[in-house]
This record gives structure tokens, C-alpha cells and sequence, in this order.
């Protein structure tokens, strides 16, 4: 059964035609070619697939596209301001090496994103580490994404982001 | 997953009317649970019925001596609700340590209790507060709710509107995560009411059950020495690699004493 | 030398900009037009016979381009999937090699045994029609338990492996290591498991091919990390296209750790597919899908013994260890328990008496091959678990012991009895810091305040020492490897002066494309803006050997430098025409040719562009173009060493471990950038933490299912499992390579099991626990606790 749906990606209106079962990550990564946003697992437990909806962060394995309809998706493509001008937490995972394959990365920077508004700019390392529950990484062993995240909440904060 | 009808009701009237003779159709709160269900082809629904459109259902409020939540209110509302915390801080902790953040975002109180997981950390609550269950048809008792593995007193085309939670004098949940799920491998929830003392068990059976004699002891002496010699048999419980029944026998006095401990604080 | 972006600096990478933003092109990534998608039917039985597959009902579904079966192989005579290295058992003779058919014709071995490929529109058409194949199995008693898999009556895997044992292998001298053993003043035995690990790189394998019909080329998109070996396998054993007609591309790859070195049965299947499909062809493993067909690691039952005498000086090491290889031989299996573990049994230490014997038996599970670490977790795990067990039966501290026996640093190059001559190194200073670092001083009063919390403490060491940076191909021919391990580069200039450094090793989370600019921006001179490093493309790359065995720097960087040298050398002779000097006379310094003692100059850029643009050049003596290339194979393996120090708080109501504080200090050699180093550290202490205290790959022993067949069951190491670590760092360079590099890939994982695992038995010590099996898990843990108990009511 084609469904259109219709839903704001990264700012810009987009629509297309998906079955009742097309995942929201499989709308965007097939559909609409944004594959930026991965797919790492099938028991929605490692987070690659974050994704920002309505300002909340889910997993877009676990969305059906048709329940995202009329909904505000933010994505890791729509997060920096320009080629050259990155998102504080992108930049913070960058100048602290929180990423070495890059897989995980997408769905890392977009949890790390919601924790730390969700905490008011304020976090500690344990807060951090429980609050990557959802996140998988198997290469930096979470260290310097730890790292990345504390400092990027000041930042993030400045920057009024 | 296979393909499916699918429908976003607006009312709670739609929704009972759309599942009206559809055997096969499947209800959707969070999604938490049916879609990864539907990926791993474990389930062919002929249609899936979207309560997410239903606002109706969402919600939290304090009513006199108790805080009643909306069937399709999530997790990460509960945890961080003010007034739950205020009036049954457990609660809150509970709803705050299902899954992770963005699985909190979406799952429902109302999907996970209809769902009955046997590792489920809400039916806990549900029993141990003496919650009371509202559907579109009527009310159940939490004794006469849980009937087995993944098995609810829900007939048909009943849907659960909203769960009432007395507010409890004190109250506690201590859960031992099974390491990989982060299910419940044991979760004892353990309140005083104006009902009396209440210890249910999650995770560790086929279903959430009542430790009688830990209950009788408290009633007596809420204070987690009261219950230190209380051992719970093996027979039943659940086994896997993660935890023998033994091992999970042994849990429950551990997570009850220390949910006895917290609640007193 | 150390300019900010040079050798030694903290450079940040390249790679960033296209991860952090969602650019990066991983194989599922890939937009093909008109691609059709494959999905794999898998067997549900460990072992069975096929008796008939019936795709009829499958073909007729919407969808469906084709439906491929075994049968349909061995129609065609395609090849099998092979195992590359043959090693020869005690008797001089090679393992036993049964078949490994691409996708089963007869027989399933394993759950996810490869049956049929299905090739539709979409990826749910390929599904659905799946499930309408009809396959008639007789299903057959599995053999599961690998400490009973060699035993007389055990079910067989193949005919051609009678009592499954694949090879029994031995080095050193038996007879001399019992003897020593006689005279021992003290024995310390050991019987342990190395638990069978899934490496789970969070990119699922994947692979895509096309196949065009006017050249008669295919293009294989592949997870690899060795594409060229990928292409030379496929071509010269199993499909036959010969290797210029067969273009294979890793393009960004999510991490591999050993998973995704080895020729696949999907990705062959895909790629010899595309010519009779007619179109591309994706697939993308699913989670659960890669679960039961990655290779998995580790895997050995041993005995291990050390016997020291009365003031703990070590006389002899015996280890005697079944390995498991899976239902078949994976390409590099064999060599992994062998040639890789067993010569690293010396560790540290001057013990000069050294014998194991290794036994490698099939079992109807996955294949087994390597995994970060790939032997080296598992020798280190036998030796410092010996040691530390020692040190607490001998009532000495566990690091004086390890002091005691440490190869002294004017005894290099150091030759041990188990063929590896160490090259370079100094281990006390390493312990020493180490131990600063921990705080090793004040750990009893750290435990005594946990008592006083209810919980038990422990510390534990791991000096490990490992060879890596594969190696000289000389030895690994005579050792049975069937290809050599040298790197290649090139270092191709534009005519405008920026630089594309090509090489055979391939990044999936090393960095390469940052550290080896950086290599090539100090020696030449070159802004890092200005260099591209190219890998993994077999259309562009020299052949290269890929990545894996934490090579990539001391093999691959080594050839960079030997094609900088070439780049200089040229570059020499074109300055000396331009300044009309004697190359003799020329220096090259900081990017520029220089004339000592006069201010003549010609940067680098100058002498490129008059290569290409050779009006004023001498063209009798020297061709133009600035295009050098270099293989580099080198003379020794690299033996980078370390302490790691792990602290442990256990809750015995619980049996829940908590790992406090985990220090390691580490001699690398030379550091290209700090950075990158520490990061590989770090996440190959969590990979070791996750084999220590949680992942286990389980199979049912009646039925073969894969219990922990998702990360429902196999607990991977999440960031709230694990601390932050301290590191520290001593060099001791190489003597042998032009960087003076160790590798520092697998390390991490390599050395924290063992530190793990010490501080777990350290903790567990004052309750008479004796023995704790990897993984701790909580219930390990409180079951070792109990059965402690009930010994002492006895």
C-alpha cells in the first residue's frame, strides 16, 4: 500500500511515496538519498540511526516514515551552518577525536546533541556515559566522545545552540 | 518487515471502530516493542492502528491521591514530570531507566503494561502501588491485570485509556539490568500505601508476581533487615546465560532489601 | 622536525569533515542505478543434510530477477573459498583442507551456512521470496562443545577432517621443557577459556558489484580492508576473473578489526552474480545476518603451566590448547593459534624454555579467524594469568615477580625460544610509570575503604608483548603464509604541486589519510592542504596488502618514506640543473633544495613543476614526472610492549564488576601523532574490557542455534561499562624501519583481558575463590563466589 507522506527535513519541506512499512531511516537514506544517517543494527539498541524529530531524539529504525507526516526532522547533514562553519558538537568531536571509523558518528553527535539541551548546558561524566545507553561505538572506547560531548555543552551554550 | 493497512485515528472512538473485526490488526503506542517485532517478521498484522494521533490519551494529572497518566504518555514524560516526582518519585526513577533516551521518547506506559514483557519494568509499579487500569470498556485491578507471558485481562478491541497510581508513603525500585537488554533482570518495586505494603517482581518470571511473605514482614517492620532472611525458590523462574533461576531467585532479595533501603531515605 | 603538522604532532584528521557531516560513502551508501538487491537464505541447522531446494514458488514471486543455489556453482565449476595459510602439523605434514563450497550444495555446517541468494527489485521482494524457498533438510547431530570435539565418537564435520582435528602443531622441545619442569620449586597450572568473541565493527559487511557488458569488466564494492588480496583471491581461486578485469573498491568502511579481511561467500556471490544478473547488485548484511556469518575470534580451551624456581625466576612455560576454526577454514584461520599466539608464549620474559602444542578442531559453528588481537589477546591471557596466579601462590607481589623475569634492555636484540627475535625494548620504566599512573601505592588503603562499602577491590597487571606490522615475507612463506606482507606507495605529484600519496593499506577508522600526510608533509615539506592519500581502490592503488595486524604504519609507512626518499632523490638532481650545481652539493631541507653555504634555493614545488613542464631539465640523464612509488617488505616483525594496570570494585550480593581505573602505558616507538594513538588505546582496552566482563558468542550445545545471536544477548561495552583511561608512553624506537614505529592498533586489546581478569582474581581472592572464567559476568561471578562458599562449609 503507497502512502505519500509529507515531513520538513533539515528545514526544507520534502514528500514522497513509501509503504505503511518504510522506515523513517529508510525513507531518508533511499528516498531522499540522505545517507548520513545509518543503520547498525536490528534490535534498535546501537543508535546509528539517530535523528532529531519534533526537537526529540528517536531511533529512525524504530519510526515508521507515515508517523513522521508533518514532522520537523533534523538530521546530521542538516546540522552545521555551512561547508566551513560546523555545529559546536560536530566541531567538539573533531578537535577531541570522538570518531575514528565514522559509523556510529551520525547517530552519536545527534544523541550527544539532545543530551546536552536536555540537561541545560550542564553535564558531568557520569550523567554523559549513562545518557549514551543508546549509542554503540566500537572504536574509540568512548573516551574522547565523552571528552567531545563535556566540552561542547559550554559551547554549544555560547553559541546559543 | 511485511507490508500493512496503516491508520492514525484522530479519536479513541475511531481506533475501536477501525479494529472492529480485524483479527489481525495490531495496536501501535510507542512502537518500542510492534516494530521491531514487524522487522524481524515475528508478526504479520493485516493492519497496524496508530494511537499516536489520539492526544486524548496523553497526559498527566493529579487527581486527590493519585497521579493518573495517559495510556499514550512516554516514558521520558513521566521521568522528568514534576508531579510524579512529587507525588511518586519511584515512579519516575522507574520510567527514567526504561531503555535509553530515545526509546523513552517514544515508548508508552500503556504499550508496555498491555505488551506484559516479562522483563518489563512498569507492571512492577502497576502491581506493587495497586494501580488501578482504565480502558475504553471499563477498570481492572492490578492483581487481575497481569495474567501471564504477555498475557492481559484485555478483551478485544479494549483499549487502556489511562493507569492511576495511588501516592505511596514510600516507595522504591531497584533494578538489576540483564547486562545486554538492559531489560529487567530483576526488578523489585516495593511501596506503602494506604492499601499496606506491596512487593511485586519483575523480570524474574513468566510474569510480574507478589512476594507474599516479604509483604507480611514489612507490614510489620518496613526496614530492609526485616526481610534479610526471606529466600524466594528457584522453581519457575526464568533461566538464560545471562542469569540462572537461582542467580534471579537470589536477585530478588537483593533489589528488594535495597529498594526497602531507598524507600526509606 | 616536529612542525605542526609533522611526524609527532597532534594533527587533527582529514577524514572528519565527511563523517561528522553525513558525506561519507560506505558501501550501503552507494547509489547504483537500476541495482537489484540480494538477500541470503541461511541454513537453521548447525548440520544437515540438504535433500532438495525448491525455488520454484520463489521465482514466480513480484520482484524476482534470480534465485542462485550451490548447484548452480558447481554447474558453472566455480571455485571454493579458500584458506591461504597451510600450516604443517608436528609430522611435517600440511592441515587438513576440507572443501569450502561458496554456498552449500550437500551439507549445511553452522547456523547461517550460505544456502541460496535471491536477487530482486527491492530488499523486501528478495526477503518475502526467500521464505517461500523450500528446502529439504535432514537435520543431523551438531557438534558444538569444542573441549569435546577432538574426543574419539565426536560428530564429524567433514570427511576430510577425520575426528575433526584440522593440524597438531607443536614448537619447542618438549622434552626439554618437562625436564626443567621436574626441577621446578614451584608449578603454577592454569586451565582456561578464551571466550569466543564477535567482533561487530557497527558497520555491517556489505558488498555491491556491477559488471560491464562492452569491456567484460566487474567492479566489486566490498567492507574489505584488503581489497587487492580480496581481488587476488577471487580471481586466482575462486571465480576465475582474471585480476584486470575485476576492480575492487572498499570506499569508507565502518570499522573491521579482522572481520572484514577474508573472502566472504556473500560478497564472491555477489559479485560473480552481476554478469549473469545483468545488473548491479547491493546487499547489505542485516545485524542478526552478521552475527552467525562474520568470522568470530578467539575461541581456545588450554592448560597452561609455569614452573619457577625458589625465588620465582622463571624456568619453562608448557601450553597445550585446543582452538576452534569453525565449520571451515576461514583464509587465515589456521595461522592465528599458531604462528600468531604461539610465538608470543615468551611475553616479557627471559623464560628460556618454552613448548606448546596447539590442536585445531572444526565444530559446526562459524568460521573462526582473526579478531583484533588475533592470537596475541590469547597468548597474553596464558602468560600473565600464569604470572599473576604465580605471584599470589609464591606470595610475591605481582609486579617484583614480573620485574624479576623481564628481558633486561641491553639484552636486544632479544631471541626467544618460541622463533620471534624481540628487536628493541626496555620494560621497567614501562611498569614504573605505570604504576605511578595507578596510584599502585596506595591500592590498599583504595581496597580497604571499599570494604568498608561492602564491596571487594582488586588490581591487576598485564605486561604484554606483541608482533605485529606483518611482516617478512620471507618467514611468513616458510612458515606457510601463501602470500608475502610487504606495503606499497606511491607519491604521485601534480603539475601545480599538490601530491596524491597512494597506498596499498586501508583505513576503516585508523586515520591513515591523516597521519600518512603527515608523514609525507615533514619529510617533503608539503602543507597537509596539499595532499590527498588515496587507499582502497584497486584501479588506483599500487597492490598493497591491505590492513590488519596493525601494519599499516611500520609496513605501509615505511614504504612512504622509501617513495619520499625517491621523491628527494630526483628532486636532488632536478635542483642541482636548476642551480646549476653538483647534486652532491644539494641538501633538502623543510620543503626546499638548498646549496650549503649559498643562498641558491628551489622549493619542492619548482622542481615539481619543471618535471612536468621540462624546458629547462636535463632530459639526457633523467626522465621527466615526480611519480615515485616503493614496496617496502620488512626484516622483522615490530614488537611494540606495554603494562596495563586494571582496577576492579565487585559487588559480591550481585557479583557485578566495576572497572574503577585501567591505566596503560605503552612503548610504540615512534609516535606519528599521539592522538591517534591514544584513541586506538582506548578503544582496544574497551574491546578487551568487553571479552573480560561481558561478550561471549554462545551456541546451544544440543542444537548449534547462536543463543546470543543480537545485542539482546551479547553484551556490547557501552560507554557507562567503562571509565576513562590514563595512558602514558615510552619509546623505544624500532631499529629495523625508517620511522622507528611499532604498531599500536591491537594493543589495547591485546593486554586489558589479562589486566582485567588478575584484578578480578585479585578481588576475589580473600573469599577462596579460586578460578573465574571469562567473561565475568555478574553471574560468573556470583557463582564462582558461591562455590567458594560451599568449599569452605565442606
Amino acid at each position: 500500500m503507497t502512502i505519500s507522506v509529507g515531513m520538513t527535513v533539515n528545514g526544507k519541506s520534502v514528500s514522497g511515496k513509501v509503504e505503511a512499512r518504510t522506515l523513517l531511516v529508510q525513507f531518508l537514506r533511499e528516498h531522499l538519498g540522505m545517507t548520513g544517517t545509518h543503520v547498525g543494527c536490528d534490535t534498535s539498541q546501537c543508535g546509528a540511526c539517530v535523528v532529531h524529530v519534533d526537537g526529540k531524539s528517536v531511533k529512525s529504525c524504530t519510526l515508521l516514515a507515515v508517523q513522521a507526516e508533518g514532522a520537523k526532522v533534523l538530521t546530521i547533514e542538516g546540522l552545521a551552518e555551512s561547508a566551513d562553519k560546523l555545529h559546536p558538537m560536530q566541531e567538539a568531536f573533531r578537535e577531541n577525536h570522538a570518531l575514528q571509523c565514522g559509523f556510529c558518528t551520525p547517530g552519536m553527535v545527534m544523541s550527544a546533541i539532545d543530551m546536552v539541551k536536555r540537561h541545560d548546558y550542564k553535564l558531568d561524566e557520569a550523567t554523559v556515559r549513562r545518557e549514551l545507553e543508546g549509542n554503540l561505538c566500537r572504536c574509540t572506547g568512548y573516551h574522547n566522545i565523552v571528552k567531545a560531548i563535556l566540552a561542547a555543552a559550554p559551547a554549544m551554550k555560547s553559541a546559543g545552540v | 518487515m511485511y507490508d500493512f493497512a496503516y491508520h492514525r485515528p484522530k479519536s479513541l472512538a475511531d481506533a475501536v471502530g477501525l479494529l472492529k473485526g480485524k483479527p489481525e490488526a495490531r495496536v501501535m503506542s510507542g512502537g518500542m516493542t510492534l516494530i521491531p517485532t514487524l522487522k524481524q517478521r515475528l508478526a504479520k498484522p493485516s493492519d497496524v492502528v496508530d494511537l499516536g494521533g489520539i492526544k486524548e490519551l496523553a497526559g498527566i494529572k493529579v487527581e486527590g491521591n493519585n497521579v493518573v497518566i495517559g495510556a499514550m504518555t512516554r516514558h521520558a514524560e513521566v521521568a522528568t514530570s514534576a508531579e510524579v516526582k512529587r507525588v511518586i518519585a519511584a515512579l519516575a526513577h522507574l520510567a527514567g531507566h526504561i531503555g535509553d533516551p530515545q526509546v523513552r521518547n517514544r515508548g508508552t506506559i500503556g504499550g508496555s503494561i498491555a505488551n506484559n514483557d516479562p522483563a518489563a519494568d512498569y507492571p512492577a509499579a502497576v502491581v506493587a502501588l495497586n494501580a488501578t487500569v482504565t480502558t475504553n470498556t471499563g477498570k481492572h485491578t492490578a492483581d487481575g491485570f497481569f495474567k501471564g507471558l504477555f498475557e492481559t485481562a484485555l478483551g478485544d478491541g479494549e483499549l487502556i485509556t489511562s493507569v492511576s497510581f495511588p501516592k505511596a508513603e514510600k516507595a522504591a525500585y531497584m533494578k538489576f539490568p540483564n547486562p545486554a537488554s538492559r531489560y529487567a533482570m530483576v526488578g523489585v518495586f516495593v511501596a506503602k500505601t494506604a492499601g499496606g505494603v506491596r512487593v511485586a517482581v519483575t523480570g524474574a518470571g513468566s510474569s510480574v508476581f507478589r512476594v507474599k511473605a516479604m509483604e507480611d514482614a514489612l507490614a510489620k517492620n518496613f526496614s530492609s533487615a526485616a526481610i534479610k532472611d526471606i529466600k524466594i525458590p528457584a522453581d519457575g523462574l526464568n533461566s538464560d546465560i545471562h542469569g540462572s533461576a537461582e542467580y534471579r531467585a537470589h536477585l530478588v532479595g537483593v533489589m528488594a532489601r535495597r529498594a526497602v533501603d531507598a524507600a526509606n531515605k | 622536525m616536529t612542525a605542526a603538522t609533522g611526524i609527532g604532532a597532534r594533527v587533527l584528521r582529514t577524514e572528519d569533515k565527511r563523517f561528522l557531516t553525513g558525506t561519507g560513502r560506505y558501501v550501503d551508501d552507494l547509489p547504483l542505478a537500476r541495482a537489484t538487491y540480494a538477500y541470503f537464505l541461511r541454513s537453521p541447522h548447525a548440520h544437515a543434510k540438504i535433500k532438495s531446494i525448491d525455488t520454484s514458488a520463489a521465482k514466480k514471486m513480484p520482484g524476482i530477477v534470480s534465485i542462485f543455489t550451490g548447484k548452480d556453482l558447481v554447474d558453472a565449476k566455480v571455485g571454493g573459498l579458500i584458506c591461504g595459510w597451510v600450516v604443517k602439523d608436528k609430522h611435517g605434514q600440511p592441515h587438513k583442507a576440507p572443501p569450502h563450497p561458496i554456498m552449500a550444495v550437500d551439507t549445511v555446517r553452522y547456523v547461517g551456512d550460505t544456502v541460496a541468494m535471491v536477487v530482486a527489485n527491492s530488499h523486501d521482494e528478495a526477503k518475502d521470496a526467500a521464505e517461500s524457498i523450500k528446502v529439504d533438510y535432514d537435520v543431523k547431530p551438531a557438534n558444538i562443545d569444542l573441549a569435546k570435539a577432538l574426543d574419539k565418537g565426536a560428530v564429524e564435520v567433514h570427511a576430510e577432517a577425520p575426528g575433526n582435528l584440522v593440524y597438531d602443531w607443536e614448537i619447542g622441545v618438549k622434552a626439554d621443557v618437562d625436564a626443567a619442569f621436574a626441577k621446578a620449586a614451584h608449578v603454577t597450572k592454569l586451565d582456561l577459556i578464551n571466550n569466543r568473541l564477535i567482533p561487530n565493527a557497527m558497520e555491517p559487511r556489505a558488498a555491491a558489484a556491477d559488471y560491464d557488458k562492452g569491456t567484460g569488466n566487474y567492479t566489486l564494492w566490498s567492507t574489505s580492508q584488503n581489497p587487492h588480496v580480496l581481488r587476488l583471491i577471487l580471481s586466482a581461486f575462486v571465480l576465475g576473473i582474471p585480476e584486470h578485469k575485476l576492480r575492487v573498491i572498499a570506499p569508507d568502511v565502518g570499522g573491521g578489526f579482522g572481520s572484514k579481511i577474508f573472502c566472504y561467500a556473500d560478497e564472491t556471490m555477489v559479485c560473480w552474480a552481476a554478469s549473469r544478473v545483468g545488473r548491479p547488485i547491493k546487499w547489505t548484511a542485516e545485524r542478526s545476518e552478521s552475527f552467525m556469518t562474520d568470522c568470530h575470534g578467539r575461541d581456545h580451551v588450554t592448560h597452561a603451566e609455569l614452573a619457577l624456581d625458589k625465588d620465582g625466576k622463571f624456568l619453562a612455560v608448557k601450553v597445550a590448547t585446543i582452538a576452534n576454526m569453525g565449520a571451515y577454514l576461514s583464509t587465515f584461520s589456521t595461522a592465528v593459534p599458531t604462528y600468531l599466539y604461539a610465538t608470543l608464549l615468551a611475553g616479557q620474559y627471559t623464560t628460556p624454555l618454552i613448548y606448546a602444542n596447539v590442536r585445531a578442531a572444526l565444530t559446526h559453528t562459524a568460521p573462526v579467524d582473526a579478531y583484533r588481537g588475533a592470537g596475541r589477546p590469547e597468548a597474553t591471557f596464558v602468560i600473565e594469568s600464569l604470572v599473576s596466579k604465580a605471584a599470589a601462590e609464591m606470595k610475591m607481589d605481582a609486579a617484583e615477580l614480573r620485574r624479576k623475569n623481564f628481558i633486561p634492555s641491553n639484552a636486544f636484540p632479544y631471541q626467544t625460544p618460541v622463533a620471534l627475535q624481540y628487536d628493541s625494548g626496555n620494560y621497567p620504566p614501562i611498569i614504573d610509570e605505570a604504576m605511578k599512573i595507578a596510584d599502585y601505592k596506595g591500592f590498599e588503603a583504595r581496597r580497604a575503604e571499599a570494604k568498608s562499602r561492602g564491596k571487594l577491590r582488586g588490581i591487576g597487571f598485564s605486561s604484554y608483548i606483541e608482533a605485529c606490522g606483518l611482516g617478512p615475507s620471507r618467514v611468513i612463506g616458510q612458515l606457510g603464509g601463501g602470500v608475502g606482507q610487504w606495503e606499497s606507495a606511491q607519491i604521485k605529484f601534480n603539475p601545480t604541486g599538490n601530491v596524491q600519496v597512494l597506498t596499498g593499506a586501508h583505513s576503516h577508522g585508523q586515520s591513515h589519510e591523516t597521519t600518512f600526510a603527515q608523514i609525507v608533509s615533514d619529510k617533503l615539506g608539503v602543507p597537509m592542504e596539499q595532499i590527498e592519500v588515496v587507499h582502497g581502490d584497486t584501479a588506483t592503488t599500487p597492490f598493497g596488502m591491505g590492513s590488519y595486524g596493525s601494519r599499516s604504519l611500520a609496513v605501509g609507512g615505511s614504504a612512504i618514506m622509501k617513495a619520499s626518499d625517491k621523491i628527494i632523490a630526483k628532486g636532488k638532481k632536478i635542483a642541482a640543473h636548476l642551480m646549476e650545481a653538483s647534486v652532491a652539493d644539494v641538501v633538502f631541507e623543510q620543503g626546499t633544495f638548498k646549496v650549503a653555504g649559498t643562498d641558491k634555493a628551489v622549493p619542492l614545488g619548482a622542481a615539481v613543476f619543471a618535471a612536468y613542464v621540462p624546458h629547462n631539465y636535463p632530459l639526457e640523464e633523467l626522465e621527466p614526472g615526480m611519480d615515485e612509488n616503493a614496496f617496502y617488505d620488512p626484516s622483522n616483525f615490530v614488537y611494540p610492549a606495554g603494562t596495563q594496570i586494571c582496577e576492579v570494585e565487585i559487588d559480591p550480593d550481585t557479583g557485578e564488576v566495576e572497572v574503577v581505573a585501567h591505566t596503560a602505558v605503552d612503548d610504540f616507538g615512534n609516535i606519528i601523532n599521539p592522538m591517534i594513538v591514544d584513541g586506538q588505546v582506548h578503544g582496544g582496552i574497551v574491546q578487551g574490557v568487553g571479552q573480560a566482563l561481558m561478550e561471549n558468542a554462545v551456541y546451544d550445545k544440543a542444537t548449534g542455534q547462536l543463543v546470543s545471536g543480537s545485542y539482546m544477548d551479547y553484551t556490547m561495552p557501552r560507554a557507562d561499562n567503562v571509565p576513562s583511561f590514563k595512558l602514558g608512553n615510552k619509546v623505544t624506537p624500532c631499529p629495523h624501519n625508517p620511522l622507528g614505529v611499532k604498531g599500536c592498533g591491537e594493543a589495547g586489546a591485546i593486554a586489558a583481558p589479562a589486566a582485567v581478569m588478575n584484578a578480578v582474581h585479585n578481588a576475589l581472592a580473600p573469599l577462596g575463590v579460586k578460578h573465574v572464567e571469562m567473561p565475568a559476568t555478574p553471574l560468573n561471578v556470583w557463582q564462582s563466589i558461591q562455590g567458594a562458599r560451599h568449599a569452605v562449609a565442606e
